[in-house]
């Protein structure tokens, strides 16, 4: 398989059934569950080819032009947590989907929807942060709306965000363009946004300081992008985490990837916070780091690039791309055994003894 | 982190290994079962399985609170949360068990409120918080969850909180494992015993397997290092023909368990004269539910529940799988109809079931075959 999988292999994917009869929180964890959904309902109604492929973002050319252009819906309890609030992360979220594109983001759209009653202080906040976030990132907020519904209908304040980018012309990202052989790069530490989100909410009753890492990662992506053909993939490993993203590119690409646990980069109060409750950092999300595949040859250079940037400081070499067993994601653990990774089922949960 | 990775050492693990190789009696097959769910995950999601010697067999136990949980006790619970005005609540886990009109889930998108908490504790503050309403609690475990299950009970009466019960389905460890041993079907050589569960009550509840079996029985705790310590302590008291209870898990874990814990469970819960387990039917003096002067705080007593036993779904295994007869990968529907994502039955379910551990961690293994006899 040197060659890797043709694109028209890479699209004959096994055709999902929607057995479901009501929607339930599992189809919006984003692991198995939100995948059927989405091929079994939205891809079978508005399937086309630029949707098809289920990238970050969609990427469609205007005359010689060719444009990333993705959306994002963003809920989240409580609205402000360490590190970050709903504005912040309603920017970055879709400014990096745009970025793993390997794009530049260019403009957002922001579409608010509040619930009666919401403190106008509050939405000054939210707001603020979503100017500071939009000029971190380089971009402008060029569109709008606003509804307010009925108290008991919404979620305080949910924020929808879509945006367009330039795609670089030195890169073409695929998981038909990943090889054997490919180094699997991560950014930086795993799980803050997920575990400090979840230690915000307060009912843990755990007494850490997490802060999320909601950040543009688009001055990351963008050191990359000078490797050219040898950067192969580009991904941000948001809900669902690590564990869940490669697992979408194992089964994209039809190869397999082997972590190493004890290269894994976690921080010490996620990895603790996470021991307590049961719950495992590879399935934690991440709002400001990427991963990348890259040529075994350029990761070195990768790695500089990456650490050269404060929000790369922490970037290491995580896995390696391999030729089977097809569509897995292992770990060699750190005991010495290894193991399967699979993709999330349901939101990660505290255990129960 | 300092107190778990000592635990998890692949230097010490790969000494071990070697220990248990030279240990293992030349020319026996040993089956050891390990009980408690914990462990299987454990084994599972450290490869542990993967470092065992030729002939020694690990046989998964019945020790999952949610997989041993009957259809029928599903189904009533899902009744209780269809109650008007009431607010279900319930450990992450049992919301995706699939009764056989569909899971706590399902009652939930169809108007339920079905609520996660991660204590009894806090479903006691939902009742306070929520005076209007009615706050039920799902209880299931070992002696393990029994106590808070207790403790929140006696905090409810001391309070004169009227608007909250308990949903008692707690298990004892004892006579499920007295069952699979008496079972004709499957040898078992020594067991594994669980660690948190003998934390409250002590060790000596194992003692009639050793004394009236002639197994060997260790206590272990949930770090690959104990486990892999436990079997070996296993392997050398059959080596050596013994049969004795030993605690390998004795940072935690005291002959006489916690007083206070089974003190606060024998105050608020007494023995069913017998409790329906999925996959081992009903079995005598193995389930508790709340004592005559808490009947205020007992769902069973305040509301109708169905209290049907409905059998497992027809292709289901989980029977076979919760008595180690059937390996999670011989089952007929494993990893084709039943998945985590719409799974069949519990074990698929619960991250401590052995299928769904197989199915998360162990489906690039070959296959080791099953022990049954």
């Amino acid at each position: 398989m040197s060659e890797g999988r043709s694109e028209t292999e890479v699209q004959h994917r096994r055709k999902p059934r929607l057995r479901d009869e009501r929607i339930t929180l599992v189809h919006g964890a984003g692991g198995k569950a939100t995948r059927n959904l989405v091929e079994a309902l939205f891809l079978e109604q508005l399937g086309n080819p630029l949707l098809e492929p289920l990238g970050d973002s969609a990427l469609l050319e205007v005359g010689s032009t060719r444009l990333a252009f993705t959306t994002d819906a963003h809920v989240v309890q409580p609205l402000f947590f360490p590190g970050g609030d709903i504005g912040s992360l309603a920017v970055n979220g879709t400014v990096n989907d745009i970025a793993v594109s390997g794009a530049r983001p260019l403009v957002l759209s922001a579409a608010f929807v509040l619930e009666e009653g919401l403190e106008v202080a509050d939405l000054r906040r939210v707001v603020a942060s979503m100017a500071e976030a939009a000029r971190a990132a380089g971009v402008v907020v060029a569109a709008g709306d606003t509804k307010v519904v009925e108290r008991g209908r919404g979620d305080g304040l949910t924020v929808t965000t879509a945006a367009i980018g330039l795609v670089d012309e030195r890169v073409s990202l695929g998981p038909e363009k990943v090889r054997p052989g490919d180094k699997v790069i991560v950014s930086g530490t795993l799980g803050d946004h997920g575990m400090a989100v979840m230690i915000a909410r307060g009912n843990l009753e755990l007494e850490v300081e997490i802060e999320s890492d909601s950040a543009s990662i688009y001055p990351l992506a963008e050191s990359l992008f000078a490797l050219g053909e040898d950067l192969r993939w580009l991904r941000d490993p948001t809900r669902g985490g690590l564990a869940t993203t490669l697992n979408e590119l194992t089964e994209e690409s039809g190869l397999c990837v082997v972590l190493d646990e004890k290269a894994l980069p976690v921080r010490e109060q996620v990895a603790a916070a996470c021991e307590i409750l049961g719950i495992d950092p590879l399935y934690v999300a991440n709002e400001g780091k990427l991963i990348a595949v890259v040529a075994a040859g350029r990761a070195d250079e990768a790695l500089a690039s990456l650490r050269a940037h404060p929000l790369g400081a922490g970037a290491c070499i995580v896995g390696e791309v391999e030729p089977e067993p097809e569509g897995l994601v292992l770990l060699q653990t750190a005991f010495g055994g290894s193991r399967v990774v699979d993709m999330l089922v349901g939101d990660p949960l505290p255990r129960i003894c | 982190m300092r107190y778990i990775d000592e635990f998890r050492s692949g230097e010490l693990a790969s000494a071990l290994q070697s220990e248990l190789e030279q240990a293992m009696p030349s020319g026996r097959e040993l089956a050891l079962m390990e009980v408690c769910g914990g462990h299987t995950h454990a084994i599972y999601k450290h490869g542990i399985d993967e470092l065992l010697p030729q002939g020694l067999e690990l046989v998964h136990g019945p020790g999952c609170p949610v997989c041993v949980i009957p259809v029928g006790r599903v189904d009533d619970a899902v009744a209780l949360a269809l109650e008007p005005n009431v607010i279900f609540t319930t450990f992450g886990d049992m919301m995706r068990v699939p009764g056989s009109k569909g899971s706590l889930l399902d009652a939930r998108s169809r108007g339920a409120d079905v609520r996660m908490v991660y204590s009894p504790l806090d479903a006691l503050e939902l009742a306070r918080a929520n005076p209007e309403r009615e706050v039920i609690f799902f209880a299931i475990g070992f002696e393990t969850t029994a106590p808070s299950t207790a403790v929140t009970l006696l905090q409810a009466r001391a309070q004169g909180i009227a608007n909250f019960s308990v949903f008692c389905n707690h298990v004892t460890i004892g006579p499920p494992l007295k069952a699979i041993i008496d079972a004709p079907e499957l040898r078992l050589d020594g067991l594994i015993a669980p660690g948190h569960v003998s934390a409250v009550t002590g060790s000596r509840v194992y003692d009639f397997i050793a004394a009236e079996y002639g197994r060997p029985v260790v206590v272990a705790g949930f770090e690959p290092l104990d486990i892999l310590q436990s079997m070996l302590m296993l392997v050398r008291q059959l080596a050596a023909g013994r049969a004795e209870v030993e605690n390998q898990y004795t940072r935690v874990v005291r002959e006489q368990g916690n007083p206070r814990a089974l003190e606060a469970i024998e105050q608020t819960m007494e023995l069913r004269d017998s409790f329906e387990w999925r996959g081992l039917g009903s079995i005598p003096d193995s389930g508790l539910r709340l004592r005559e002067e808490l009947a205020d705080w007992d769902a069973e007593r305040r509301y109708e529940v169905p209290g049907v036993s409905v059998p497992d779904h027809k292709a289901c295994q989980c029977g076979q799988v919760l008595r180690g007869i059937v390996k999670p990968w011989e089952c007929k529907v494993f990893g084709k109809a039943c998945t985590p994502e719409s799974p069949i039955g519990t074990c698929m379910v619960s991250s401590e079931g052995a299928c769904a551990a197989y199915y998360h961690y162990g489906r690039s293994r070959p296959k080791r075959g099953t022990v049954a006899t």
